[in-house]
């Protein structure tokens, strides 16, 4: 490397542009977390039943299958459209029906299927898993998925 | 070994090494339920397999960082360790952490959000045990000589274990929660560890290749200088689709993209320094895993990373079998072969020994280098098929995974050659033979004609 290229300057420079970039990056994260509360994620009001979706969410470690806005494992569909693609995202009640009929008719035990297990959820689990669902397909995710596939 | 304590080190190398075992293992069982689903669907979900294949990774690849540390900052600092009885309790909580979590995943207690499902005792126990581990670290560093090489990896694992508080906070605001969720995941593995690496990397070259440490560790600033400056907005691709503003799919377009910079960096840093080096240094198995290692990395993290990474593409390849690719041939090129460097590099050291089982250890690497690229390969064929099926064609998602279960199979197969490769490094590490396979050449200390 070059003369000009001393071991302190390349220190300074470490130093210097990582401070930068963490002020950059700590001022674009409080805008990014008002516009989530604000905007992107205000279509739906965050319900207790929408909190208790999450807990359930999270409990039966359902990101270890599915995805979510596109991250977790790749084992199973996305679930960040779910609803949509049901056509009940902006039926409450058909949301509840159709996943409480998922949910209980698992798992298929067809031969050669990737099999959901069976996760025993009251009712009270099962509406707020749907209402997660809806909340989540709500939130404005600029555009993704490309299509309800997913 | 030239500081008595050094010697702790070695514990961690084979806790690290017994957990490694159990996440291939993990990985090649979730690859076979992909092959044949029904297989233990009853007994052990995906889920729960999967839990333990990425949480073994990660808890094995930060007990070789904490193993390495223990033995480098030694070296470096020119003193023993501030104390052994304190890296000894760090394990012990490390390793009842580990298997309470495996336990209660089996028993089906977890959290849930992806890689951070530890139940809450584990989290603070990973916390007691960061905060012992750099409070001996940094006090044997600070009584000591002050190299850039200790100063970057202490500056990488204060940050790392500072960044882990993130792990205990989690929004009921799901958008929230993946953003801060991506503060432990994101910059650990594209900032922080980085550090580690690079720190690691330079502390192997300078003891194998014999550069000058000027050399080496301009080299090191460098590199994690450009590290930093585009990992930290680098985080940007993540935040694409997931409820943030729209300007980070600029902003991690074009820093994520910079980020393949530091991987190019270390393997020009690598070869670079065996070019250079005058030293003749008998262990070459780990030359090969260091060499390997930042080679990997670039491929892996660097070229794999930046394939998926401009918005444009990754709206329609986000989520796809393109990701795991990428994350398989990163994490192994980055993290896991380093690690094997390091150990290769250790432990021979630690038993007192000459370097042993080099040709079976080198074997080995082939082995798991070929499987893991085959796997990556075989992945991004499928994620590639799967994009346009399903994200451009809109094709149903368990349709067209059916229609690429040849792809699954031949990764099951890569899977299979990782597991061998991965047996059989810790045979040639735990059991030492008198002779090598092989009869080495006779050393040549004038060049060739």
């Amino acid at each position: 490397m070059a003369e000009i290229l001393t071991k302190a300057r390349a220190r300074n420079v470490f130093y210097g542009g990582s401070i930068f970039f963490v002020a950059v990056f700590a001022a674009l994260t409080v805008h990014s977390h008002k516009y989530i509360t604000n905007r992107s994620t205000s279509a739906l009001p965050l319900t207790d039943e929408v909190v208790l979706g999450k807990r359930v969410w999270e409990r039966n470690a359902c990101i270890n299958c599915h995805t979510l806005h596109g991250e977790g494992a790749y084992f199973a569909p996305e679930v960040g459209n779910v609803m949509t693609r049901w056509g009940v995202v902006d039926d409450p009640e058909a949301a509840f029906e159709t996943l409480k009929g998922w949910m209980e008719a698992q798992p298929s035990g067809i031969q050669g299927r990737r099999q959901m297990p069976q996760f025993n959820l009251t009712d009270d689990e099962i509406r707020g898993l749907s209402e997660f669902l809806r909340w989540a397909d709500e939130t404005d995710t600029q555009g993704w998925p490309p299509n309800d596939a997913g | 070994m030239k500081y008595k304590s050094q010697k702790v080190a070695l514990a961690y190398f084979y806790t690290a090494l017994a957990l490694f075992a159990i996440q291939v293992s993990g990985g090649l069982l979730a690859g076979w339920i992909y092959v044949s689903p029904n297989f233990l669907s009853e007994l052990l979900p995906f889920n729960i397999i999967r839990m333990i294949h990425t949480n073994a990774l990660i808890v094995w690849l930060l007990l070789g960082f904490f193993g390495a540390a223990y033995f480098l900052v030694p070296e470096e600092a020119e003193r023993e360790l501030f104390s052994v009885k304190l890296a000894y309790l760090q394990l012990i909580i490390l390793v009842v952490g580990t298997l309470g979590a495996v336990v209660s995943y089996l028993a089906g207690i977890h959290e849930g959000r992806e890689f951070l499902e530890q139940p809450l005792w584990v989290k603070f126990g990973i916390l007691v045990a960061a905060v012992i581990f750099l409070v001996n670290i940094s006090l044997t560093a600070l009584a000591g000589r002050k190299t850039a090489i200790t100063n970057v990896l202490l500056l990488g694992l204060w940050l790392l274990s500072l960044l882990w508080i993130f792990a205990f906070i989690n929004p009921e605001n799901l958008s929230l929660d993946k953003m801060y969720w991506w503060f432990v995941v994101h910059l650990w593995v594209e900032a922080t560890w980085e550090l580690v690496m690079a720190a690691i990397l330079a502390f192997l070259l300078l003891k194998l290749t014999g550069v000058d440490r000027e050399v080496v560790e301009k080299w090191l600033y460098v590199i994690v200088a450009t590290a930093l400056i585009s990992g930290i907005l680098g985080t940007g691709h993540h935040f694409y689709w997931i409820g943030t503003p729209g300007y980070w799919q600029w902003i991690g377009s074009i820093f994520s993209t910079l980020e393949v910079v530091p991987f190019f960096l270390m393997m020009s840093f690598a070869f670079v320094m065996v070019w250079k080096g005058r030293r003749n240094h008998p262990n070459k198995a780990a030359l090969l895993w260091s060499l390997g290692s930042s080679t990997v990395a670039f491929f892996g993290a660097g070229v794999w990373g930046f394939l998926h990474t401009l918005h444009g593409v990754n709206f329609y390849s986000h989520g796809t079998q393109i990701t795991a690719a990428h994350g398989h041939l990163a994490f192994f090129g980055a993290y896991v072969a380093l690690n094997l460097a390091v150990f290769t590099y250790a432990v021979p050291i630690l038993r007192n020994r000459d370097p042993y089982n080099q040709v079976m250890n080198m074997g080995s690497f082939w082995l798991m280098t070929g499987g893991m690229a085959f796997m990556t390969f075989v992945l991004t064929f499928a994620g590639t098929i799967q994009t346009h099926m399903q994200r451009v064609l809109g094709e149903n998602y368990m349709d067209v995974q059916d229609s690429l279960s040849l792809f699954y199979l031949m990764r099951f197969g890569a899977g299979l050659a990782v597991v061998i490769g991965a047996l059989l490094f810790i045979y040639s590490i735990a059991v030492v033979h008198r002779r090598e396979l092989i009869k080495p050449g006779v050393a040549n200390p004038v060049p060739g004609e």
